[in-house]
């Protein structure tokens, strides 16, 4: 059956992170659970990236662990964990002109499945994301002919194929207009109301509160608050996260000047 | 029958052809019926010798060679993901050449023919056991090409170093047909001593070929969607490594074949590095055998060497592909 158990903890305990003598990520702790949308903010070089790569096992931590569910992260073979976790980076270089199907079908790599020999559940599996995504009438065309609203359509498509009860995805949003931006929070809200748990890194504060069911907050590579939007956004928050003079109205923030 | 193995096939099928006319062709045409039977052992002497001693091995050593460079090619363009990449790139031609090199200056050949080829491996061995070194620790692709860089200067340089103090004009002339690169004169025992190197190299190529087509999507999401990058960027180094020194052994260096054949496969495979892997592959053998037939029949006083037309026609494609590179939106390469 190549599908895992919808229902799964990411538990991050103590995590610490740390390159070339500077601690990226000092005493993290988290859980991320199926069914929630958590949003990771902070500033720049707060640390947002070390945690996720660490919470995938993609960088050591220097002490902590990660667990998924009763496991440890780090028991775990790549493909194990990517079949449990589907992360989608801030990155996402693509040098080959490749067809959005074959893209969406890498979302399927954990499972043994290479682009182009899909067969039943994949071939199903990548159907559905290109469907979730509103990609199915431009699955032939290759990469490089696509607007940046699609691209991300595509890589979020890729990114949902492989069916993993969890996904972490940094800056998904990151200059789109703001159409696509919602556009690409509904796309996860729909994974989330289907069973998955997401953490998503985002800059867009008044995005962040509108979509997630839980705030965590960076500054300095620790993990300053993490609850509800209701409970940790305030004016304050935000002028000890992100050094702005801002006015917070309900879930509704106005950024006015730098501190 | 899908479109690619369709493709395999018939980039199979041009191979074996191309290999028997290279067995027709020559200074004596000889007729289908004749080589066959002398393939078969059932000539005379004559046919039997040009067929099994000059022309078979010479076929099947550009032939091997294509191969060798057009998967190596191939496989360094999906990792480094960079059309422009190939075995030269990695320095490992080079210091395969420098270990030739090195041999022919001290005048090594004359006690054993086999002393060229075991330099030639050792020093792609050596070339690729540093990159593969570099590649445990460092996470960067950029990284690896300026090495390839310092290696194929280095390798340069000293095979100027030792061209400049050769003892004998008949050494800086062997030298120099090294460098150029050529099948001519090789025999069934020189094929066998690169074979395990080849065969070993190719093996560990097709099998890490899946985890090329990850890496389209990037190193980091590549690791994301479960690929083992180190180990992948060892695979690559080590089969690339395996199969380039084993093919400069056999030919000396014959450039741009790694890069036109995988250029000229890549559309009709969507793009997709693993499935360009065996094409590109047959593709190159098939270029090398045809362009080997073409500078044995070209009447000119002075055989052209292999690697000077290989060069001569892959050099401009080499810069109109790099010309005409265009990259994805939203990409970093």
């Amino acid at each position: 059956m190549n599908t895992v158990e919808r229902n799964m903890d990411l538990i991050v305990d103590k995590l610490c992170v740390r390159a070339g003598g500077n601690l990226l990520v000092d005493d993290a702790s988290f859980r991320l659970g199926s069914g929630e949308l958590v949003a990771l903010l902070g500033p720049n070089g707060a640390g947002k990236t070390s945690l996720l790569r660490a919470a995938l096992g993609l960088m050591k931590p220097a002490s902590g662990n990660v667990r998924l569910q009763d496991e440890l992260l780090s028991s775990l073979a790549p493909s194990e964990r990517a079949r449990r976790i589907s992360y989608l980076p801030q990155k996402r270089p693509l040098v080959w002109p490749s067809p959005v199907r074959d893209i969406v079908s890498l979302g399927r790599y954990a499972w043994g499945c290479a682009p182009g020999r899909l067969t039943g559940e994949d071939l199903q599996a990548v159907d559905n994301a290109l469907a979730a995504c509103d990609l199915l009438d431009m699955a032939e065309r290759p990469a490089d002919t696509l607007s940046g609203g699609e691209l991300a359509r595509v890589h979020c498509a890729r990114a949902f194929a492989t069916g993993a009860p969890l996904l972490l995805v940094d800056e998904p949003v990151t200059s789109l207009d703001p159409r696509r931006r919602f556009q690409i929070m509904e796309l996860i809200r729909n994974q989330v109301r289907a069973g998955a748990g997401a953490c998503v890194v985002l800059h867009d504060v008044s995005l962040a509160a509108r979509y997630a069911d839980r705030l965590i907050w960076m500054k300095d590579g620790r993990i300053a608050a993490d609850g509800p939007p209701e409970k940790t956004l305030s004016e304050a928050r935000l002028a000890e996260i992100y050094d702005m003079r801002c006015r917070v109205e309900g879930l509704r923030v106005e950024m006015e000047a730098p501190l | 029958m899908n479109p690619r193995s369709l493709l395999t096939l018939l980039l199979a099928l041009a191979s074996v052809l191309a290999l028997f006319s290279a067995l027709l062709l020559g200074s004596t045409p000889m007729a289908p019926g004749r080589v066959l039977m002398a393939l078969l052992g059932l000539a005379d002497a004559a046919d039997s010798t040009v067929v099994w001693q000059v022309r078979l091995p010479r076929a099947l050593a550009a032939f091997v060679v294509g191969l060798a460079l057009g998967s190596s090619g191939a496989a360094l363009q999906g990792l480094l993901r960079n059309p422009l990449a190939e075995p030269g790139v990695l320095g490992v031609s080079a210091s395969a050449a420098l270990g030739a090199t090195f041999v022919l200056y001290y005048g090594f050949v004359a006690p054993s023919a086999f002393l060229l080829p075991i330099a030639a491996v050792t020093g792609a061995v050596l070339a690729t056991l540093l990159i593969a070194a570099a590649a445990i620790r460092t996470a960067s692709v950029v990284t690896l090409i300026l090495i390839g860089v310092g290696l194929s200067s280095f390798a340069g340089a000293a095979m100027s170093l030792l061209m400049n103090f050769a003892p004998t004009p008949f050494t800086l002339f062997d030298m120099i047909n090294w460098m150029l690169g050529s099948v001519a004169n090789r025999s069934l025992p020189d094929i066998a001593f690169s074979a395990p190197f080849i065969a070993g190299g190719l093996a560990v190529l097709y099998w890490g070929r899946r985890g090329l087509a990850a890496l389209s999507l990037g190193e980091e999401a590549a690791a994301g969607i479960g690929l083992d990058v180190r180990r992948q960027r060892l695979l690559v180094v080590t089969g690339t490594g395996l199969a380039t020194g084993g093919a400069v052994a056999l030919a000396g260096t014959i450039g741009f074949v790694g890069i036109v054949a995988p250029h000229l496969v890549r559309s009709l495979v969507n793009h997709d590095p693993a499935r360009s892997l065996v094409p590109s592959a047959l593709l190159a053998g098939l270029m090398l055998v045809l362009a080997d037939i073409g500078v044995r029949v070209m009447p000119t006083n002075t055989e052209l060497k292999l690697g000077v037309v290989a060069a001569l026609v892959g050099a401009p494609a080499f810069v109109w592909i790099a010309m005409r590179r265009r990259t994805v939106s939203n990409s970093e390469a």
